[in-house]
């Protein structure tokens, strides 16, 4: 406590610089950017240097992670709950309203058509916490083929991008590409990040 | 922050009386621009600015072709890369007059590796490929359209004696060696490769050839 009384001094300072400062910027990333999609496992892309963008819309994603589980997702809730109702018929698994609801909501998922009931019935932070086996794609038991598809029955603009981890085995790859082969799929894109040509 | 110390008083003073008839309309800002910034952290954090970038693949038409009607290509043309495990690949030329695979080489993906190469190959037997740079060079200051740019390229890729390349890659492969090959296809600008399975003579090979 000093003695000597401190002449205080008006330390006022006008904010409203700073508030339209902080708005713009915040205006800024409400319309330049678009919600991270949850994904089930991280995935490392490997590099290229192709500089094409993904499209927006209309996209069917297979994502291959590190240990060979692949994972599937497509955009648009109609077209995933028709996928889902034909997936059904072709199994023999009948989903409820709400069930077909629920997975119109999931953006990604890789398990078998078997566990999806089980899946489906987990709801918020436990389903992220579930470990995905993956969707069966081996050429006995190609459940995968069945859903590329029933999607692009259910949308026949659907675009398919492949994302794979840059560890992740070749022999999953190959199978993957020969599951897209089959159903006529020639045309896709791999997913890769950002390289410059001199690497 | 914004301490409003001078008299003429601001704020209501303990109890409730304002006593002063001078009242400051000075509103203190500091919170707002605390939730300003926070939201902006939220978006930083849970959006993305850029879209993925993607590479196009096109695979051929998988049809059951009996063998004569499959599309022939001369063997001496190609040079068969076989991707194989920590990031190595061998490779192999066809002797245009025996016929045989030429004794495997191994390279590495790095750019004396592969890419030195391929681009010496496909130089060998396409003199034109060299001026490939020249023409993307006038693409991009406006010289010349895209579609007669992309009629260039094609037409000095699609080149009748071009090189050949035959992609195989082996079950110790990564999906990374698989995309970086594919680079090397766009950076070296050979127009005319395929992927195909491998052969178990060429799994032989890969063991037999020390890395």
């Amino acid at each position: 406590m000093s003695k000597v009384k401190v002449p205080r001094k008006s330390t006022y300072v006008d904010m409203t610089a700073m508030t339209d400062v902080a708005f713009l910027l915040l205006t800024f990333f409400m319309l330049a950017t678009k919600f991270k999609p949850d994904e089930p496992v991280l995935v490392d892309t490997p590099s290229s240097i192709s500089e094409i963008k993904l499209p927006e819309s209309d996209i069917m994603l297979i994502t291959i992670g590190k240990e060979g589980q692949v994972f599937f997702g497509v955009d648009g809730q109609p077209v995933r709950a028709k996928a889902l109702i034909e997936m059904g018929k072709i199994y023999n698994i009948s989903f409820t309203e709400q069930e077909i609801k629920e997975f119109s909501l999931v953006a990604q998922f890789g398990v078998p058509i078997g566990s999806l009931k089980q899946f489906l019935a987990v709801k918020g932070e436990a389903r992220t916490k579930i470990v995905q086996p993956g969707i069966p794609s081996d050429s006995a038991k190609n459940e995968l083929s069945d859903w590329i598809w029933q999607t692009r029955l259910a949308n026949n603009k659907v675009r398919v991008a492949v994302k794979g981890d840059k560890d992740t085995n070749y022999p999953i790859v190959k199978q993957v590409i020969a599951t897209l082969q089959e159903r006529k799929v020639n045309r896709f894109n791999f997913i890769t990040s950002m390289e410059s040509a001199n690497q | 922050m914004a301490d409003i110390e001078s008299g003429g008083g601001g704020g209501h003073k303990k109890g409730g009386k304002v006593r002063s008839k001078k009242q400051s309309t000075r509103v203190d800002f500091t919170p707002m621009v605390d939730l300003g910034f926070l939201l902006i952290t939220f978006f930083m954090l849970t959006t993305s600015m850029n879209k993925p970038q993607t590479m196009e693949i096109n695979m051929p038409v998988k049809e059951d072709l009996p063998p004569e009607e499959q599309q022939k290509i001369k063997a001496s043309q190609t040079v068969t890369l076989l991707l194989t495990k920590d990031d190595k690949i061998v490779y192999y030329f066809v002797d245009g007059i025996t016929g045989e695979p030429g004794v495997p080489q191994v390279t590495t993906f790095s750019k004396s590796g592969i890419r030195k190469t391929l681009i010496r190959e496909n130089r060998l037997r396409n003199a034109a490929v060299d001026s490939i740079p020249l023409y993307r060079k006038r693409y991009e200051n406006r010289d010349i359209d895209e579609v007669e740019y992309k009629k260039n390229i094609g037409r000095i890729q699609g080149f009748k004696n071009g090189l050949i390349v035959i992609i195989k890659a082996s079950d110790d492969s990564k999906y990374k060696n698989l995309v970086d090959i594919l680079d090397e296809m766009a950076i070296s600008n050979i127009g005319r490769y395929a992927i195909v399975d491998i052969t178990p003579v060429e799994v032989e090979m890969l063991k037999a050839t020390p890395l």
